[in-house]
């Protein structure tokens, strides 16, 4: 619980909120839990405040080149003669590469998934080939000594092309008279699905109330603040530019180190002894650094073919046109409720453009995939359709970004609660306390046939209730709405998808691990060092996995090291994606902490002249006896005798101080997470702006292993998600032009306009591992447009005023007001 | 075809060390810090005045990095968030930026820092309203924010109760 909300309220004749109860504590994982469940600070933090991070762009190697991209400048294009006589001559230049240079290295690929039944994607190049297919594909690699070199040579790129007629409407993307993006596809369908319950449309037929809107969502895109980048370093086996033998290393900005690693090793014919993908500080992510780029291949293969280090690092411009971007859906939608309140259906109709490429490797059919899963997520009703088309259009590709359709699903549900409880004239908190799926109902399996563990809707609502004073909140909205100040309050139940099993990708082909791994070993002095396979981003997962590590094998906390991001160096795994860092990560980190201990008490055993380890424990960095506490054995004396006095050892004892354990979670394709999220919001009815008075989430992630760094997780995603809400989106004019692609034009959220955010929890733990630990790392961005879309059309609901397209712009609640 | 770029010599004092180097006219801060000066703290997120991630100051007065050329810092004084004799002020708001986790991947964090440094100095009574204003210029995309405005109030706050009195303000 962080400290109570300091937003004013207006009235001071309003009763103070209801204090909140701390959720009861969780039994303790370990004898002595010092440090699972407090808010310590992130050591690496310190670095970084004094100006010493690491991140690619810091890194220089010797004889390292720089390339830039020339990209397309129209959306669909016929590449014709491509003159690079001048280029060749400026100083510094080292080589101009095309398409066709670059495929003779590095093959095409096709991004597919075989679960997603029916999913079609066509080949796609590190440099487009004959055609460009957006604004934005890189077409041809300009390298030279120095950046200023290359950037210079790039404006003497003489490019030609045809432009070709660009598909941009989702909406008549597969209509007839409509161009065919790749024709040996037959369409521009990627991917549809259905999913019908049965009784869907019996259940409206007998519903009192129906509430049914169109809701669309823009393109945004994630704004990484340190952009895309990496370094290729490829050493040349004996043959120059020969796959045998040489090493490749790459330093990059990436989420999944390992995922990359292979990808590397099948596009370009190595071996993962050849490949090692090195990931230090990485400025900023959010599902933005998990896919594979056509110029990430692209710098990998200039640098095989000039046998030098080449860097790329993406300028604002240009990543606005290549950084994946996401969402763009229209969702006709549609709720079937009982006068008494009771949720019969939902029906959704999600129609989706994708760019002209399903992206590599994770495909671009999940976000809709997961918007089909997701709606209606919290309820209990037992009636659902839902029909997914996803769309090939000439923009920039769309794939999977923080939240990943939960945004959108939760939008949907939560609007669409909000409509039929204000028709039926029923509070909606009340509406939802009615229809979640009760907290003891668990385990259970939601309308669409995800398989939920355990999750907590009553409760979080509960606290929601108690956290924003709910009522008091109400009490004055009436009060202002009477003075003709217009206030609403929005509230949203959000489910979040963590901890995913195979199921995710594995199982439809993707080489993507689904377990994570960590070795923990003992230094001769008693300190500790972890090597994971899950890396840091900002979360602060180093600084768990090294409160885990010093609870699990009992020493000081500053005794603990982690070091990730290096695919020589840890275990495979998957890395982060997927909210899955604290519970897959995290239980691999536990399990071998538990296993390093272990060891470590019966080499002490050994030592100490016992039968067995019995009687002993590790207690903040000493061997004790458990039962008078008496101090035995001091660890940096066990780390002295085990690594450099095994003379003085028994035959045939070994200590085994480095311990690697594995983990997957097996038990459901996914553990689900809940949370409520309320929105506090004042519009003006005369200019259309929306003024934030306040925002509170209370989450449900499991057993919190840091709650100050659970708490920023949930505010950080809670703002990105009221920036899709309120301000984010890519505009394209009708040639297929990107219009406000730079950082002055395309709106994220500012420090000034950004509520404060009160977070509570909920611990309810999985069972599918020790640790007990769900993720947090998306549900903010998951809630929040529902709670802020749904606090506008309250504060509009007096007005007959509704909005259901985002960002909600002044323009579109002045709209819906009848007012332009 | 471009010729050779005319280059300009500039002597610019940058963190307490004075710094003698030869420039292309055209040549940003930004690239002089980290290239010329092999200063990595300062970081490009945007090369068009308005991410602030660049944020350094010269001659006590905060500037957008990739703003300024390196010429026009010639004779002046830069202070970079590499500072190594850090004021008061910067290392309370060091301390309060870790103790609050007020910075996830960090690569803001040098010219937030920066900015907070001034509002810091230049706004002491500044409310949580004005502080939220006050780092409007510097975006981040991680926090949300909230963390930052709680770790800038704590130093406001230990400023008001005198913890820096001992002091005078730096940037006068």
């Amino acid at each position: 619980m962080n400290s109570p909300q300091e937003h004013p309220h207006l009235l001071p004749d309003l009763q103070p909120p209801p204090a909140v109860a701390e959720p009861d504590p969780l039994p303790p994982l370990t004898d002595d839990p010092r440090h699972i469940g407090v808010s310590h600070p992130r050591s690496a933090a310190r670095r970084l405040v004094l100006g010493q991070g690491q991140f690619v762009d810091d890194i220089e190697l010797p004889r390292m080149a720089h390339v830039v991209y020339w990209r397309s400048q129209v959306a669909h294009c016929r590449i014709g003669a491509i003159d690079a006589s001048v280029v060749r001559g400026m100083p510094g230049v080292l080589g101009v590469f095309t398409g066709p240079d670059v495929a003779r290295l590095c093959k095409p690929w096709v991004a597919t998934l075989a679960h997603l039944v029916g999913i079609k994607s066509a080949p796609e190049y590190a440099l487009a080939m004959d055609r460009a297919h957006w604004q934005g594909e890189p077409v041809v690699a300009v390298v030279a000594e120095t950046r200023l070199q290359a950037e210079d040579a790039l404006q003497h790129l003489v490019v030609e092309w045809d432009e070709l007629p660009a598909v941009l409407d989702t909406e008549t993307a597969l209509d007839p008279g409509t161009p065919v993006i790749h024709p040996d596809l037959g369409g521009n369908l990627c991917f549809e699905r259905h999913l019908d319950t049965g009784g869907v449309d019996e259940a409206f037929a007998r519903a009192d109330a129906v509430f049914e809107d169109t809701y669309v969502f823009g393109r945004h895109t994630g704004v990484t603040l340190e952009p895309r980048c990496q370094i290729a370093d490829w050493r040349p086996g004996d043959q120059a530019g020969a796959a045998e033998g040489g090493q490749l290393t790459v330093y990059h900005s990436q989420q999944a180190p390992h995922m990359m690693q292979d990808l590397y090793c099948r596009q370009f014919g190595l071996q993962e002894s050849q490949v090692r993908v090195v990931c230090r500080d990485v400025g900023g992510s959010f599902g933005i650094k998990v896919h594979a780029y056509p110029d990430d291949f692209a710098t990998v293969a200039v640098a095989m073919l000039l046998g030098r280090p080449v860097k790329f690092v993406a300028d604002r411009l240009e990543s606005f046109v290549s950084d994946i971007h996401a969402r763009e859906h229209r969702i006709k939608a549609r709720i079937a409720a009982a006068a008494n309140g009771d949720i019969l259906a939902f029906e959704i109709d999600d129609l989706t453009g994708i760019g002209p490429f399903s992206v590599f490797p994770r495909t671009s059919g999940i976000e809709g995939n997961q918007v089909v899963n997701l709606t209606g997520g919290p309820y209990r009703h037992r009636h659902y359709r839902a029909a997914l088309k996803v769309v090939f259009q000439n923009k920039v590709p769309t794939c999977q970004y923080r939240g990943v359709g939960h945004p959108i699903a939760c939008a949907v549900t939560e609007a669409l609660v909000d409509g039929v409880a204000r028709q039926l004239g029923i509070d909606p908190l009340a509406m939802r306390l009615q229809n979640v799926i009760p907290d003891d109902a668990y385990p259970a399996i939601g309308a669409s046939g995800i398989k939920l563990e355990v999750l907590s809707h009553q409760a979080c609502l509960q606290q929601a209730r108690l956290l924003c004073n709910y009522d008091g909140l109400r009490a004055e909205q009436a009060v202002l709405r009477a003075r003709g100040i217009y206030r609403g309050i929005g509230i949203a139940t959000l489910i979040e998808l963590t901890n995913p099993s195979a199921a995710f990708y594995g199982v439809g082909g993707a080489r993507i691990a689904s377990q994570d791994g960590a070795t923990v070993r003992l230094e001769p002095s008693g300190a500790v060092t972890v090597l994971s396979s899950v890396g840091e981003q900002g979360q602060g997962t180093e600084a768990i996995y090294a409160q885990i590590t010093a609870d699990a094998v009992g020493v000081a906390l500053d005794r603990v090291r982690v070091v990730t991001g290096d695919t020589d160096v840890t275990p495979y795994g998957g890395g982060t994606w997927a909210s899955r860092g604290a519970g897959i990560g995290g239980e691999a980190v536990l399990q071998a902490g538990l296993a390093l201990r272990d060891n470590i008490l019966s080499t002490a055993a050994v030592i100490l002249q016992r039968v067995d380890a019995r009687g002993l424990r590790l207690q903040r960095g000493v061997v004790v006896d458990a039962t008078t506490g008496a101090a035995l054995l001091p660890l940096a004396e066990l780390g002295r005798i085990a690594y450099f006095r095994s003379d003085t050892l028994p035959k045939g004892c070994t200590p085994e101080l480095m311990i690697t354990r594995h983990y997957a979670q097996r038990d459901y394709p996914f553990i689900f997470t809940n949370g409520v999220q309320v929105s506090y919001v004042e519009v003006d009815t005369d200019t259309g702006f929306v003024k934030l008075l306040g925002h509170w989430a209370v989450e449900d992630c499991g057993r919190v292993i840091n709650p100050m760094l659970v708490d920023e997780q949930i505010r950080g995603a809670i703002v990105q998600g009221i920036g899709g809400a309120l301000f984010e989106e890519c505009l394209y004019n009708d040639s297929g032009s990107l219009s406000n692609g730079s950082l002055g034009d395309y709106l994220v959220p500012m420090a000034g306009e950004m509520p404060d955010i009160v977070v509570a929890h909920v611990q309810t733990p999985t069972r599918s591992s020790r640790l007990g630990a769900k993720g947090a790392g998306e549900a903010g961005t998951a809630g929040a447009p529902a709670a802020v879309m749904n606090a506008i059309n309250d504060a509009l609901a007096p007005l007959e005023a509704r909005v259901a397209s985002q960002p909600i712009t002044p323009e579109k609640i002045l709209r819906a007001l009848g007012k332009v | 075809m471009t010729t050779a770029s005319p280059r300009c010599q500039i002597r610019v004092e940058v963190n307490g060390t004075p710094i003698e180097r030869t420039v292309e006219p055209r040549r940003h801060l930004v690239d002089f810090l980290r290239e010329d000066c092999g200063l990595k703290g300062s970081h490009l997120g945007c090369e068009h005045g308005v991410c602030g991630a660049c944020s350094v100051r010269v001659d006590g007065q905060l500037v957008r990095g990739c703003l300024v050329l390196a010429v026009q810092v010639d004779g002046r004084r830069v202070e970079t968030v590499e500072t190594a004799t850090p004021s008061p002020r910067l290392r309370a708001l060091r301390e309060a930026f870790v103790a609050r986790n007020a910075l996830q991947c960090g690569y803001c964090t040098g010219g937030m820092l920066m900015a907070a440094l001034e509002l810091v100095e230049r706004h002491p009574d500044a409310d949580r309203d004005a502080v939220r204003l006050g780092i409007s210029g510097n975006y981040c995309r991680c926090t949300g924010y909230h963390a930052i405005v709680d770790a800038v109030c704590d130093v406001l706050a230990a400023q008001r109760a005198g913890a820096f009195d001992a002091t005078p303000q730096e940037a006068a």
